[in-house]
């Protein structure tokens, strides 16, 4: 046992505690009142903040599961036996040593993710670029927010999910949903849009009829992958129809011409042909925007997860800088941020470009500021490294990493061209995994290390409006299993670090996150965990000032008020132009296939398919598709169907579902094996933000029996 | 060697032409360009002219280009100047100022000119337009109408044809008296059936806008209007002439090329030298009909490619004609003219002239081969997208046809209003997943209010809005249980 976890008390429970959801980025409240490992209740701490969903109330079901990791695991004669800590990190940094030595320090890769809490993240950076010293560290938020913040960055000089406090929706009369299902994704955020959708102001955007759609007054279901050229038609339709805010836009932004002479070849009948949606409704769409006192454009995956997804983003906010909604008091644009920690998860350093405090790792200011507060040379921070789909597929490459260390993250599953990522995953040297439950991505490591859950520790979380939250320990984990942060000081210790460099403490490592982030855009140095605890509510930036040690700002809840985060305080259009799917369908794969999410799974479904009630209620992978499509590929409903596409083909049973466009399948993706949806998804990526196009490939549907001919 | 490529015309298809070629050639490279333009105007967006003449756009607005974008681009414009002849052998044009311009490759984008039919009076004897008379063609029409619009003066529109209309509807929009002046029995009919021609005339007038079928104008009289050929005199201050167009290319007959209703090519856009070719509204190739703007930059694409060294053959442009008048929603493609009877089509057609619905859709081996859709917008959305990738249509052709080819599904429940006909397996609290069932069950184990059934079932506890459900399901549990005591109802099942 290593010193940092002796301090732990001895006690299985501390009585009921405050705390947050484990799963996506609203991070309801909740209230945890263990009564012994296996029997945790759960309620929602304050319900007319918004209540909990099936996802949130079934959590605690993970804490106590057969299926939990309690003692780190060694491949040994090709499989995994139980080994002691001491063993498996030990080995883990004798590999390592042996790997760095012989090819390098960038032969060593890391790979985080959107769940872990602020402390986690950014020590996983710091342990990358000063214990490894590789730049090659990225993570699945990669596949997640990216294209979404580096949209926002262009347009505003600053990406803040929501760039306004969530409950200032309530107030809307008109919200547009570009590619969003909260209603399935987090469902509990409906309750902000109630007004919204009493005043049929609710616009929905998505191929498919999502049980959001059937709330909206007015659902737009856009050919997969032609979101960008409906974004165009909309505001088009904006300023022929004279809804144009001519103050906002000469005030406030610049680059509205170039931006224009694009959107007016757009008009709302050409794109009526390119995306299905009628002309009539893209009028409609931008009426109702434009006449609600307080209207919204949000995005989310569903129009972002594309190989053009930062132009498309940029289509949805120039609409949105059309009609002068950002930066005002009621109205703006936001993006609905996915996992539990997405907003903070990219803020904090383990993104291939960055350091903390939102920070760019290419930027010599914040390369002295951040290499100052660790106490080394700006010299030896590594510089940018690779996006995640670029190095996961570059594993076992000649140039690429030959050792993987993985926490918070299930790429076997979750990663475009899964098959692909499985291949160069099994061609490392060294594959260690960090997780609660052997995931299948941990199934093919050669180290496995059981890690907490999220009511064993303390941590922040930054939510998707740039709140940061505290969640906090309710019980002890079990014997044999340690936090991710104890697991990176151990490995820090035994690669040569000093043990203060690497505090196992997670109020300790906050201490130093505010000392790196001071400055930054995402400035946390006036938030102190005893400012959380006492229930204060701090968006970022909250900075210290010059009294570090009392902070007293009152943190940002609504940026951009006065000024746009650009040198010259305007927000930017951006002149983007519609390209189209990268893999649009042809004779031999005739569908679209689009991909997403379901009610009672999350991510991977690594943790929700090991809750009994949600497996229960969705066990297994399933196409939706429309019974004349399904009726055309001689399959019925319930029948076995394999989704072919170029790169593999997805087991699923046939759903047939009315209201799917005849042209489209759905899979959702958190099923494992064969069942993976990722198998026939496109790793084709946005230059910008280096996102996969998730949302759209070709594929073609057949009896799952029929081998295919080739 | 960079090819030098010459485009006579810098309209729609030539300035798009110019951006095709240097998006795939941006430093210029391979190809230098040279642009001959007639008109004074950086090249706009003649789509939206409509748009102008309603008063919805400024001039500036429909430019195609931002100032600057040709220098910056290396292309060189020649703006108010005209390609007057062209020398095959030498491979050169002349311009209207004589100066001579060589080439490698020549571009016929010389578009089309508005047509004025012979009226006696419409034009002076220098073959000018008379005063009070204008086309609708180009921005410097616009001007000239919007100019002599003004005050609400009486228009006549001579031609009840796609522009025409659209003319006519963005005056009446203006709040002009408007009326059109139309040749045939219908509008529009080259894209319409009789019904149709019908019902969108019926639309038309309820927007406004006298509507003349089966009229001929005689003589333009200046101060009058137009004198019609049975004797009636249309008032008018102002005529604006949409009777059609012309391709303009009298330069290529000049030269011997062969032309026939429009320069004539093949599917890499080439006319009968293989140093020219023609795209846009002057060019005629058999996979489509010009005057719209689909093919022309459908053309312009193909051949950019082309001339960038990776062809990518033209093979023709389904065209879809979207009338584009406000309060009018109007889609026509393919083959309108089938009767009901057409032994070898399915045809489905349905009128509902009082609300200004008409749509006609005929299927052939189980694809769209033609349709209408007049007051029916999303059935012309979806009908669009059969027709223009070759799907198979949906075994249900009236669903299509009203706009119902994706049924919408029944969703939760949203309001308390009769929880009796929510089937048992309905879902009422989505967010955790709860069924009318779930809860029934729970009432009867006791859960008599809000609270104990969200306690018992999580129902409500997620994003809360499924409340007055809830409660509706279990007043109306109490109802039936009081009826039941009573002895006058059975119970809920």
């Amino acid at each position: 046992m290593s010193a940092a976890t002796s301090t732990r008390p001895a006690d299985a429970t501390v009585g009921a505690v405050d705390t947050h959801c484990p799963y996506c980025a609203l991070q309801c409240g909740m209230t945890l009142s263990p009564a012994g490992r296996a029997s945790v209740r759960v309620r929602p701490r304050d319900p007319s903040a918004g209540g909990l969903c099936q996802k949130g109330w079934a959590a605690a079901a993970l804490l106590g599961s057969p299926a939990r990791l309690t003692t780190p695991l060694v491949r040994d004669g090709g499989a995994l036996r139980p080994a002691s800590w001491d063993e498996a990190v030990g080995l883990v940094a004798r590999r390592i040593k042996e790997i760095t030595a012989d090819r390098g320090p960038d032969a060593v890769a890391v790979f985080g993710g959107g769940g872990l809490t602020n402390e986690k993240a950014y020590l996983l950076g710091k342990f990358a670029r000063v214990a490894l010293g590789t730049s090659q560290v990225d993570y699945n938020g990669r596949f997640c927010m990216s294209s979404a913040a580096a949209a926002a960055h262009r347009a505003f000089g600053l990406d803040r999910g929501l760039p306004f406090p969530l409950t200032d929706l309530e107030g809307a009369d008109a919200v547009l949903l570009a590619g969003a299902n909260p209603a399935e994704t987090m469902p509990p955020f409906l309750s902000h849009l109630r007004r919204a959708m009493d005043a049929g102001g609710l616009i929905v955007v998505d191929p498919r009829r999502t049980p959001t759609a059937e709330r909206a007054a007015l659902h737009l279901a856009p050919v997969p992958g032609t979101d960008l050229a409906l974004a165009l038609g909309i505001f088009h339709a904006a300023v022929a129809d004279g809804r144009l805010d001519h103050g906002f836009v000469g005030d406030r932004t610049t680059g509205f011409d170039e931006a224009w002479r694009v959107a007016a070849a757009w008009w709302p009948e050409r794109v009526e042909r390119v995306t299905g949606v009628a002309a009539a409704d893209q009028r409609r769409a931008a009426a109702i925007l434009a006449e609600a006192a307080s209207a919204y454009v949000l995005t989310a995956r569903g129009t972002e997860q594309h190989s053009t997804g930062v132009d498309t983003v940029g289509a949805w906010i120039n609409l949105a800088l059309a009609l002068g909604l950002p930066g005002r008091r009621g109205s703006g644009w936001g993006c609905l941020t996915g996992q539990g920690n997405g907003q903070g998860g990219r803020e904090h350093g383990q993104k291939a470009d960055q350091l903390p405090g939102y920070r760019r790792i290419d930027d010599p200011t914040a390369r002295a500021h951040v290499a100052g507060v660790w106490g080394v040379e700006p010299s030896a921070l590594p510089g940018p490294g690779r996006s995640a789909f670029e190095l996961l597929d570059a594993l076992g490459t000649p140039d690429g990493p030959s050792a993987l260390l993985v926490f918070a993250s299930n790429p076997v599953v979750s990663a475009p061209h899964s098959a692909r990522v499985a291949d160069r995953l099994a061609a490392l040297d060294l594959l260690v995994v960090a997780d609660i439950v052997l995931s299948e991505t941990a199934r093919a490591a050669d180290v496995v290390l059981p890690i907490t859950q999220w009511a064993e520790e303390d941590g922040t979380l930054t939510n998707l409006e740039g709140r940061v939250l505290l969640r906090r320990r309710a019980l002890a984990p079990p014997p044999g299993v340690r936090t991710d942060l104890e697991v990176l000081h151990d490995l820090a210790v035994r690669l040569g670090q000093p043990p203060e460099r690497f505090p196992a403490d997670p109020e300790t490592v906050f201490t130093e996150l505010r000392a790196a982030s001071e400055g930054g855009p995402a400035d946390y140095s006036g938030v102190t965990w005893d400012r959380l605890r006492a229930g204060e509510r701090l968006h970022w930036p909250v900075p210290a000032g010059p009294a570090f040690r009392r902070p007293g700002h009152q943190g940002t809840p609504r940026l951009f008020l006065d000024r746009f985060a650009h040198p010259d305080g305007r927000a930017r259009f951006a002149a983007v132009d519609h390209k189209g799917p990268a893999e649009p369908p042809d004779e031999e794969f005739p569908l679209y296939a689009i991909t997403g999410r379901v009610l009672q799974h999350y991510q991977s479904g690594a943790q929700t398919r090991r809750v009994e009630e949600l497996r229960a209620a969705v066990p297994e992978a399933y196409v939706e598709v429309h019974p004349d499509t399904a009726e055309r590929a001689g399959l019925r409903d319930g029948a076995a169907a394999a989704v072919v596409g170029r790169r593999g083909r997805v087991l699923a049973t046939v759903r047939c579902v009315p209201s799917m466009r005849p042209d489209v399948v759905f899979l959702p993706f958190h099923f494992p094996g064969a069942q993976r949806a990722n198998l026939v998804t496109n790793p084709a990526l946005d230059p910008v933000s280096r996102m996969p196009e998730f949302k759209v490939c070709a594929v073609r549907l057949s009896p799952a029996g029929e081998r295919e001919a080739q | 060697m960079r090819t030098r490529v010459v485009i006579a015309g810098y309209g729609m298809a030539g300035a798009r032409l110019a951006e095709e070629i240097r998006r795939r050639d941006p430093a210029g490279e391979r190809v230098a360009i040279v642009a001959i333009g007639d008109e004074p105007h950086p090249p706009y967006n003649r789509v939206l002219l409509s748009n102008v003449l309603a008063g919805a756009m400024s001039a500036e607005s429909v430019r195609l280009q931002e100032e600057g974008w040709a220098v910056a681009h290396g292309v060189e414009v020649r703006r108010g100047r005209e390609v007057v002849s062209i020398d095959r052998d030498g491979r050169r044009v002349t311009l209207d100022d004589g100066t001579l311009i060589g080439y490698d490759v020549l571009v016929l984008a010389t578009g089309a000119r508005a047509w004025v039919p012979p009226v006696e009076g419409l034009t002076g004897d220098d073959g000018e337009l008379a005063p009070g008379v204008a086309t609708f063609r180009t921005l410097d029409d616009c001007a000239a109408i919007a100019a002599g619009a003004r005050g609400g003066v009486r228009v006549a529109v001579l031609g009840g044809g796609l522009l025409g209309l659209e003319a006519a509807r963005g005056l009446a929009a203006r709040g002009n008296a408007v009326t059109v002046v139309h040749p045939r029995a219908h509008l529009m009919e080259r894209q319409l059936d009789d019904g149709a021609g019908q019902v969108l005339a019926q639309v038309l007038r309820g927007l406004g806008v006298r509507v003349l079928l089966n009229s001929r104008a005689a003589r333009y009289l200046p101060g009058d209007g137009l004198k019609l050929d049975d004797g009636r005199l249309v008032e008018a201050d102002l005529v604006v002439v949409a009777a059609g167009v012309r391709p303009q290319t009298a330069q290529a007959w000049v030269a011997g090329l062969d032309v026939e209703g429009g320069v004539l090519v093949d599917d890499d856009l080439r006319t009968s030298d293989p140093f020219i070719h023609a795209i846009g509204d002057c060019a005629r190739h058999p996979g489509t009909v010009p005057g719209l703007v689909q093919p022309a930059w459908e053309q312009a694409a193909a051949l950019a490619a082309l001339l960038t060294g990776s062809r990518s053959p033209y093979r023709g442009t389904k065209v879809v004609t979207r009338l584009k008048a406000s309060g009018v929603d109007l889609a026509a493609l393919g083959d309108v003219h089938a009767a009901p009877d057409d032994p070898r089509a399915e045809v489905l057609w349905l009128s509902e002239p009082s609300r200004g619905r008409y749509a006609k859709l005929v299927v052939r081996d189980e694809r769209v081969a033609g349709a209408i859709a007049l007051g029916v917008p999303d059935a012309a959305a979806a009908i669009t997208q059969f027709y223009d990738r070759g799907l198979p249509v949906p075994p249900d052709r009236l669903a299509l046809l009203l706009g119902r080819a994706m049924p919408y599904g029944e969703g939760a429940a949203s309001d308390g209003g009769n929880p009796a006909g929510l089937s048992g397996t309905s879902v009422v609290c989505r967010c955790n997943a709860v069924s009318k069932d779930t809860l029934v069950a729970a009432w009867r184990s006791g859960a008599r209010d809000l609270t104990a059934l969200a306690s018992a079932t999580r129902a409500t506890t997620g994003c809360g809005t499924c409340t007055d459900t809830v409660c509706g399901i279990a007043r109306w549990l109490a109802q039936s249980e009081k009826a039941q005591a009573a002895g006058t109802a059975h119970a809920p099942s």
